[in-house]
C-alpha cells in the first residue's frame, strides 16, 4: 500500500496545471465559477485549444489520438480540469460515441467521424431516453425500419443535452419489434440537420435551457449509418454507459465549490462577523469536507484498480462514486446557498458580463442549487445505482 | 498509487484470518468473556505464537518491524471476530509509547513481555471531567528525590483489571487544562496505593477505574519527557484511534455480511425479505457507508506516517469522523434489517452493533472530531 504519487505523477500535476492556467479564457473560468453557462462558441474554442494540444481525447487509443496515458495521469488530469475549473471535455462526442465508433465502427466509419469528435468539428448528443423510457432505457420505442439502403426512423428522445447545438446524434432504435426488449435495438448515427428532425427546447427550474425533446418524423438516414451489427445496440449502449464513469465522482468539482465557499463565507458576514466564524456553519462545510475526502480515496481505488488488472468489466465500485459524487455537489450548492442566505433570491437581472461586481457573484447560486438536483437523477438515477450494489455487490 | 497488499501482508491476513476462524467462534467467545479479566490467556499465547504480539516492534527490540498498514490487517481482522483481546491496549498503545519515547533499558524491561504474551499494558488516561481532551489531566505525578509520587483516579481503562503495567498520564506541573507539565508513567499494577474497580463493559470488554494514592515510582517510570509529554501522547493516541477505523471496518464488513446473509434467508409474505426494494437500497447505503470508511482507514494508516504532526492529526480526525457516521449507520441499520432477532443477546449482531457504537466514543467522537477539522481551517 501506497497512498503517495510518485515524482512523475506530481510533475504531471504541475504541467496539466500551468497549461490551464495559461490556455483556459479568463472568462470561461470565471463563468464556470459562477455556476454559468456557457455558449457554444466558448466551449468549443476551449476544445479545440485542448485537442490542439493532443489532450482532446486522452483516454482513447493512441492511434486514434489519444495520449497514452496511465489511469492515475488521467485521474490527476480530470481532477485539475475539474478543479481549475476548465469546461470538461464534450463527453457525448469523447466518452460516449467514440469509444462506441473505434470498439465496434468499420473502418470507414472510423475515418470519417473519429478526427471530428476530437476537434469538435461535430458536435454530438445522445438519443438513449424517450418520455416512456427513463430509467428502464429498454423499453424505447423510437422505431428504424429498413427500406433498402435506408434506415426510415420515426419516434421521440427526451432529455437530450444540448441538442441545440448538436450537428450529429447517436441513437438507439428498435429495428426488431418483435425480439425481446434489449435483443431488437440498434445503434444508428445521424445528422440533425436531416428533415425530419426538430428539437423542442425544455426548460429546467433553474431557467436554463440544456435539455431538449428530440422529434423524428419519417427521418431517412443511410444504411451505412448503423454502427456495428444490427440489434446489438443494447450491447454498445451498456459498453458506452461503462465508459461514463471516468470523472462520474466529480470529485475536482465539488473540491473546487468547497474552497469557492471557504472563500464567500471569509467575506459574507452573518451576526455582524463573518459566517466562517459560526461553528455551525463551519461543522458542515468540515463535514462536506470529510464526506470528500473518503470519496476521493474511494476513486482513487478504483483509479488503482483500474491501473493494476485493467479495465475490464464495469466495476460496481462506480455506483458508490456516483451516488456519494452527487449526494456531495448537491450538498456544495446547499452550503453556497446558506452562504449567501438572503441573496439568493434575486434573479439574475444583471446578465453575465461580469460588468456589476456587487451582485454578479450571486445571480447564480440558487440556478445552480436548483440545477444540481439533477445529479442523483441522470446516469442511471440513485436509486438505480442502489439496485445494481445490491444485485452486483451483495448477490440480493 | 497501490491499495493493495504485499505478498507478505496478504499471508499475514491469511494467517491471522485462519487462527480466529479456529478459535473465535461466537460461542467461544461467551467463555473467553467469563475468564477472569474477560479474556482468553490461551487465545492471546496463539497471538504471540503467530508472532502478532511483536509485529510492530522493531527487529532491534525483538519485533518484527511491521508498519501502519501491519497493524491495519490485524486490526481489521480482530474487529470482525469482534475479538476481546487487550491489542489496542498492549500493543497498540502501551507498546507505542515505548516504541516513540522508551529508553533502552524500559523496553528490555517491558518489551519482551508484550511480545511472548506473559505481560499485558492499561493506558491509564481518561478522568472524570476530561473528555476527550488529552491534555485535560488532573491526575498528579510529584518528584520525591529522584522518583515520582502518583495520585489521582481514572476511568474505564481497558484491560484494567488484567494488566501488569498501567501506562498513566500525569500532570507535572501547571494547572487541569494546560497543555505543557503532562507525563507519562509506565506504573506496576501492583503498585502500592493502586487500587482498581473492574467490571464489563457494554460491547463485552471489561475495564476498571483505578484509584492512584501516594504511588511510589523511581526516575526510570517516566515515558519521554515528564514535563512535555502532550505531544507524544497525541502521537500514541492517534495511532490508537487509526488502529480503531481499522477495527470498526473490520467490524462494519462483518455486520454488513452477516445482514445480507440473513436477508437472504429470512422468509416473510412466502419470499426472502432480501427481495424487497426497500431492504436492497439499505443494504446498498450500508455498503456505501462501509466502503468511504475503508478508504479513511486506509487514509489514516498513511497518515500515521505524515511528518507534519498538524496535518497528521487532521487527516486522522477526518477519518474518526467518516468511521463514526459509517459505524453508526451500518450498525444500526444492521439491527434493523434483523428485525426482532437483532435485538436478541443470542444473535451476533447485535454484539457487532455495540462495539461499533462505543468505538466512535473512544477517544474522541465525531463531533469533537468534526469540530477539530472545521477549526484546524478546513481538509480540501
Amino acid at each position: 500500500m501506497d497512498l503517495a504519487f510518485t515524482k512523475e505523477e506530481q510533475a504531471f500535476r504541475e504541467e496539466v496545471r500551468s497549461f490551464f492556467r495559461d490556455n483556459v479564457p479568463p472568462d470561461t473560468r470565471r463563468k464556470l465559477v459562477e455556476g454559468r453557462h456557457l455558449t457554444k462558441d466558448e466551449m468549443v474554442t476551449w476544445w479545440r485549444i485542448l485537442n490542439k494540444k493532443g489532450w482532446g481525447v486522452s483516454h482513447w487509443p493512441k492511434q486514434y489520438g489519444g495520449t497514452g496515458w496511465t489511469s492515475v495521469q488521467h485521474y490527476i488530469f480530470n481532477e485539475e480540469l475539474q478543479s481549475y475549473p476548465a469546461p470538461q471535455p464534450l463527453a457525448f462526442g469523447v466518452s460516449m460515441v467514440g469509444p462506441v465508433i473505434y470498439t465496434f465502427g468499420n473502418e470507414e466509419q472510423k475515418k470519417k467521424y473519429l478526427p471530428r469528435i476530437a476537434n469538435v468539428d461535430d458536435w454530438w448528443c445522445q438519443g438513449f431516453s424517450e418520455p416512456g423510457s427513463g430509467s428502464d432505457l429498454a423499453s424505447l420505442k423510437t422505431k428504424a425500419e429498413r427500406k433498402g439502403d435506408k434506415w426510415i426512423i420515426n419516434g421521440q428522445k427526451t432529455w437530450t443535452t444540448l441538442a441545440q447545438h448538436a450537428d450529429m446524434i447517436f441513437c438507439l432504435c428498435r429495428t426488431d419489434a418483435s425480439a425481446k426488449k434489449q435483443m431488437g435495438i440498434s445503434f444508428i448515427v445521424f445528422p440533425m440537420k436531416s428533415k425530419g428532425v426538430t428539437v423542442r427546447p425544455i426548460q429546467t427550474i433553474d431557467g436554463g435551457h440544456e435539455v431538449n425533446e428530440v422529434f423524428f418524423d419519417d427521418v431517412e438516414v443511410p444504411y451505412e449509418n448503423l454502427i456495428g451489427e444490427e440489434n446489438k445496440g443494447w450491447d454498445y449502449a451498456k459498453f458506452l454507459l461503462g465508459n461514463e464513469r471516468t470523472g462520474i465522482a466529480r470529485v475536482g468539482v465539488s473540491k473546487e465549490r468547497l474552497r469557492r465557499i471557504r472563500d464567500l463565507a471569509g467575506k459574507v458576514e452573518s451576526g455582524g462577523k463573518p459566517i466562517i466564524q459560526d461553528s455551525a456553519f463551519r461543522e458542515k462545510l468540515a463535514a462536506c469536507e470529510i464526506e470528500l475526502k473518503a470519496l476521493e480515496l474511494t476513486q482513487l481505488r478504483v483509479v488503482a484498480d483500474e491501473g493494476k488488472h485493467g479495465k475490464g468489466k464495469p466495476n460496481p465500485a462506480s455506483s458508490v462514486l456516483k451516488i456519494k459524487g452527487s449526494e456531495i455537489q448537491q450538498t456544495t450548492t446547499e452550503l453556497l446557498m446558506e452562504v449567501i442566505g438572503p441573496f439568493a433570491a434575486p434573479y439574475d437581472v444583471h446578465g453575465d458580463d461580469g460588468s456589476n461586481e456587487a451582485m454578479d457573484w450571486t445571480a447564480q447560486i440558487a440556478p445552480s442549487y436548483f440545477n444540481n438536483r439533477k445529479v442523483s437523477i441522470y446516469g442511471g438515477s440513485n436509486e438505480i445505482q442502489r439496485n445494481i450494489i445490491a444485485k452486483a455487490v451483495l448477490g440480493l | 498509487m497501490d491499495f493493495d497488499l504485499n505478498e507478505e501482508q496478504r499471508l499475514l491476513k491469511e494467517s491471522i484470518d485462519g487462527l480466529l476462524t479456529d478459535s473465535y467462534d461466537f460461542e467461544s467467545r461467551k467463555k473467553y468473556m467469563k475468564e477472569k479479566g474477560g479474556w482468553s490467556k490461551a487465545v492471546w499465547g496463539k497471538l504471540a505464537e503467530q508472532g502478532l504480539l511483536g509485529l510492530p516492534f522493531s527487529e532491534a527490540d525483538g519485533g518484527f518491524g511491521g508498519g501502519g498498514v501491519e497493524t491495519m490487517i490485524v486490526m481489521e481482522a480482530l474487529g470482525k471476530a469482534l475479538v476481546l483481546e487487550p491489542y489496542l491496549a498492549t500493543v497498540v498503545i502501551g507498546g507505542g509509547f515505548l516504541r516513540h519515547a522508551g529508553t533502552d533499558a524500559q523496553k528490555a524491561a517491558h518489551v519482551p513481555g508484550i511480545i511472548d504474551g506473559s505481560k499485558t499494558l492499561a493506558f491509564a488516561q481518561l478522568e472524570k471531567n476530561s473528555r476527550y481532551d488529552l491534555f485535560d489531566v488532573s491526575t498528579t505525578a510529584k518528584k520525591k528525590g529522584d522518583g515520582w509520587v502518583i495520585d489521582g483516579e481514572k476511568f474505564v481503562v481497558l484491560n484494567g483489571e488484567n494488566a501488569d503495567t498501567l501506562v498513566v498520564t500525569a500532570r507535572t506541573k501547571g494547572n487541569r487544562r494546560d497543555t505543557s507539565g503532562i507525563g507519562v508513567f509506565l506504573v506496576p499494577a501492583n503498585a502500592k496505593g493502586v487500587t482498581k474497580k473492574s467490571y464489563p463493559t457494554q460491547d463485552g470488554l471489561h475495564a476498571a477505574d483505578i484509584t492512584f494514592t501516594g504511588v511510589e515510582v523511581g526516575a526510570d517510570a517516566a515515558v519521554g519527557n515528564p514535563e512535555d509529554g502532550l505531544a507524544l501522547i497525541e502521537r500514541v493516541v492517534d495511532e490508537a484511534r487509526v488502529a480503531l477505523c481499522a477495527e470498526a471496518v473490520g467490524l462494519m464488513d462483518e455486520s454488513l455480511k452477516t445482514t445480507v446473509e440473513y436477508i437472504k434467508t429470512r422468509k416473510q409474505f412466502g419470499v426472502a425479505i432480501g427481495s424487497f426494494q426497500s431492504l436492497q437500497h439499505r443494504a446498498s447505503d450500508m455498503f456505501v457507508a462501509a466502503e468511504q470508511a475503508r478508504s479513511m482507514s486506509m487514509f489514516a494508516t498513511m497518515a500515521n506516517d505524515f511528518e507534519d504532526a498538524k496535518e497528521r492529526a487532521n487527516a486522522i480526525a477526518a477519518a474518526k469522523v467518516q468511521i463514526g457516521k459509517s459505524a453508526k449507520f451500518v450498525g444500526q441499520q444492521s439491527i434493523q434489517l434483523h428485525g426482532g432477532i437483532g435485538m436478541t443477546m443470542e444473535a451476533r449482531i447485535g454484539h457487532y452493533f455495540k462495539r461499533l457504537t462505543m468505538i466512535e466514543n473512544t477517544f474522541g467522537d465525531t463531533d469533537y472530531h468534526q469540530r477539530r477539522v472545521a477549526d484546524s481551517g478546513g481538509l480540501i
